[in-house]
């Protein structure tokens, strides 16, 4: 373990220790960030910056080893950010690495889990299945993707799991159809309702359709959110979601939440703000 | 006596309506000669009753003298005694409700330009520094971590430094400055005057390193234990926005006025898209309250493109806490100011888009617990009026990230409770200062706050020193 004196974190940017293309549009990185990784929790994240000028965002933490010192995060290129970030190469670093931020998953009381991860959700979810795992918890993983080229870290999984079922739109690979119909198959197969619990990790409507099967079938489910941010420490209030009727910082307060409480039409719409500005840059 | 001029010396600036829209530096600071002038209008009262308005007693009567008689170098020496951001608060402190409210010119006539004389001094200083780092002892002492690089932690830092403490600053943003740095923009405080305070303090050996929350990535025990730091000083300010809570808040189109000035001041969103962060100001602004940060964000948005921006309060013009200048400041660029006025509700369309703000009118009852006069709700019809973007200004508090939890008593509101004389919080050799403790307010403030502290820190580490001195001997 480093010693805490040496100062690893400076301004000049967080080593890549390595890198490897999981999808042909998602990157799995491993940096070297001792402190962030010596803290780190199941379901935490951080917010990187990649260039001089450049957007913060927030990445989802997809694997933690205090030992080495490293952080594992799962970057998907849909924006300007997450492009840089992906064009960066081992050897080099990211910019800014801040963390880890938001609260730990914790789980409830089911005695059998289910993780879904749909698309690159599956990096988030890794270590919230893995923990649980550590901890005795029966689980399972549910996991979603366009085709059989987009499904990532299924091995992984199978490593912290019972069972892994796959689902592909195309049928390329696994059971053809989403990842709600997969767990509304499964289910009957599980026993007891009160004795299952969801989590869910992935993009907003996957999220919002596993919300509405959990709630219709009374299975306690949490979702890990990913509004707009700009610091993730609670700074500056964009993050703000309805759960339950009240308003909550992702950042400080989540990022997961109770997904029968989460008000995901007031997400999507918030998470639409920038549409514009992206597609202007996209198309520049 | 030689008659005195009864004004103020004109302070050069750029003209309302170009600096509306260009986010350079409103103030243009005053020649050496208009200085002069400005520092000749000083009376030199016997009893210098400024210098009990200010928080850090700044020696006004002294510098105001050296600046009349030429002695720039000697003024700033003076100055940068009591406190080390003179070039800062020279250009945001409420100079009119501290030193020049007391000053004896102002019962007549205009009070002597206090704090654009301080303004001088600093930039002088800076124009004419030879390059040679500022002296300072062996780093050899004990080492003192500050968590925060906002005002009062980059002055406690300063003082520790050049008394031969090894500092550590640790910022959570990836720029230190905090507040000065994500709050206050550019045309009022530029970030090159930032960035020497803060080039400053590392010529002094402070070590500042980023992209660290104590709480988070370091808890605040492993600086004290593992870490070895021997005294903490935590200035994380007041930085969790306030909202209203009224209908319609999370339609998009409502910022805070953290977000919209973040955006701005710390990822600079006025030169999207060569910086990457955006910021969406449609043509018609509400600022919700009246302070420094809503004139902030209310002059931001003109230079943001916005057409019309109205200032929305609840009050009056006399209960308002901007500063005098920058309300007149924001008045001559062309923000619009609606006293009395509530918002109650915010409107959007089917898409979820802000399309208007709805207000009652108020109107002003018995002192509340402020001190303030009490807005009441007044019979009149609401008013509902076309906005695109509402920012919400209405102040903020404590962030709990680092005390969640913790082992520091905090106040119900969330603010650290420390001893009054020295700023050490409840726990042995931690001290807090600034907003953290306070709440929100000034810069001056918290870097008085700041300073104290490090002398606590110095006299509790001092005495520990001679303790052991004496053991081993």
């Amino acid at each position: 373990m480093p010693p805490f004196h040496d100062t690893p974190h400076t301004c000049t940017g967080f080593r890549i220790l390595s890198k490897e293309r999981l999808t042909p549009v998602t990157n799995r990185f491993v940096l070297e960030a001792p402190w962030v990784a010596r803290a780190a929790q199941p379901g935490q994240f951080v917010v990187v910056r990649v260039v001089e000028g450049g957007e913060r965002i927030p990445v989802t933490i997809a694997d933690f080893d205090a030992q080495a010192g490293t952080v594992t995060i799962v970057v998907q290129e849909v924006g300007r950010t997450s492009r840089l970030l992906c064009a960066l190469q081992k050897g080099g670093a990211v910019l800014d690495v801040v963390g880890p931020l938001g609260e730990p998953f914790r789980a409830l009381k089911g005695k059998v889990v289910i993780g879904i991860g749909g698309g690159f959700g599956a990096a988030a979810l890794y270590p919230i299945v893995r923990g649980l795992h550590q901890a005795g918890v029966m689980t399972e993983a549910i996991l979603g993707a366009r085709t059989k080229e987009f499904l990532i870290l299924e091995r992984e999984l199978r490593g912290v799991c019972r069972e892994v079922l796959s689902c592909t739109d195309d049928g390329s690979y696994g059971f053809k159809g989403l990842v709600t119909e997969c767990l509304t198959t499964r289910l009957p197969q599980l026993g007891a309702r009160e004795e299952l619990e969801v989590v869910a990790v992935g993009p907003m409507p996957m999220m919002r359709a596993v919300a509405a099967v959990t709630a219709k079938q009374g299975i306690p489910a949490q979702v890990s959110l990913d509004p707009i941010m700009v610091d993730g420490t609670g700074m500056c209030g964009g993050c703000r979601v309805t759960v339950g009727g009240e308003v909550k910082f992702a950042c400080v307060d989540g990022p997961m939440f109770d997904a029968h409480q989460v008000d995901f039409a007031e997400l999507v719409r918030r998470n639409k703000m920038y549409k514009a500005e992206e597609a202007a840059l996209n198309a520049g | 006596m030689p008659v005195k001029p009864t004004a103020k010396t004109g302070m050069p600036h750029q003209e309302a309506q170009a600096r509306a829209r260009n986010f350079a530096e409103v103030n243009a600071g005053y020649p050496d000669i208009r200085a002069q002038f400005e520092a000749g209008r000083c009376l030199q009262c016997q009893d210098p009753v400024c210098e009990t308005g200010c928080p850090v007693r700044v020696p006004i009567k002294a510098f105001i003298k050296c600046v009349a008689d030429g002695k720039f170098q000697d003024a700033f020496e003076l100055v940068k005694h009591a406190h080390p951001l003179p070039a800062i608060c020279g250009r945001v402190c409420p100079q009119e409700s501290q030193c020049e409210k007391l000053c004896h010119m102002a019962t007549r006539f205009e009070p002597v330009a206090i704090g654009h004389l301080e303004r001088f001094v600093a930039d002088w200083e800076h124009s004419h520094r030879n390059g040679t780092p500022p002296s300072r002892p062996a780093p050899t002492g004990p080492r003192v971590a500050i968590v925060g690089a906002g005002p009062s932690g980059l002055t406690a830092a300063g003082e520790l430094a050049r008394l031969g403490y090894r500092v550590t600053i640790f910022e959570a943003l990836h720029e230190p400055g905090g507040v000065l740095r994500y709050g206050i923009p550019e045309f009022r405080l530029p970030k090159a005057i930032l960035d020497d305070e803060i080039g400053q303090l590392k010529a002094l050996g402070v070590e500042v390193v980023c992209n660290v929350i104590i709480g988070k990535t370091l808890p605040l025990e492993q600086l004290m234990g593992p870490m070895a730091f021997q005294a903490i000083f935590i200035g994380t300010g007041a930085g969790l926005p306030r909202f209203l809570g009224i209908p319609g808040e999370n339609l998009n189109g409502v910022y805070s006025a953290n977000e919209f000035l973040t955006r701005i001041n710390l990822m600079r969103a006025y030169e999207f898209p060569r910086a990457h962060t955006p910021l969406k100001v449609g043509k018609r602004v509400a600022v919700i309250g009246a302070g420094n940060t809503a004139m902030d964000a209310a002059r931001s948005a003109l230079r943001m493109g916005a057409e019309e921006v109205r200032v929305v309060y609840r009050r009056s013009e006399v209960e308002m806490s901007a500063r005098v200048e920058e309300y007149a400041h924001a008045k001559e660029e062309g923000v619009i100011f609606q006293w009395l006025t509530n918002p109650i509700r915010v409107l959007g369309n089917e898409d979820g888009w802000v399309t208007a703000l709805e207000c009652q009118r108020m109107m002003l009852g018995p002192p509340d617990e402020s001190g303030r006069a009490r807005p009441i709700p007044t019979d009149e019809p609401l008013v509902v009026t076309p906005t695109d973007t509402v920012v919400v200004a209405i102040g903020t508090r404590p962030n709990r990230l680092l005390t969640k939890g913790g082992c520091l008593k905090t106040a119900s509101w969330g603010g650290l409770i420390v001893d009054d004389a020295s700023g050490e919080t409840s726990q042995s050799g931690v001290f807090a200062g600034g907003d953290a403790v306070t709440g929100a307010a000034t810069v001056i403030l918290a870097a008085g706050a700041g300073r104290r502290a490090a002398a606590a820190i110095h006299a509790k580490l001092s005495a520990a020193q001679d303790g052991r001195t004496s053991v081993n001997a």
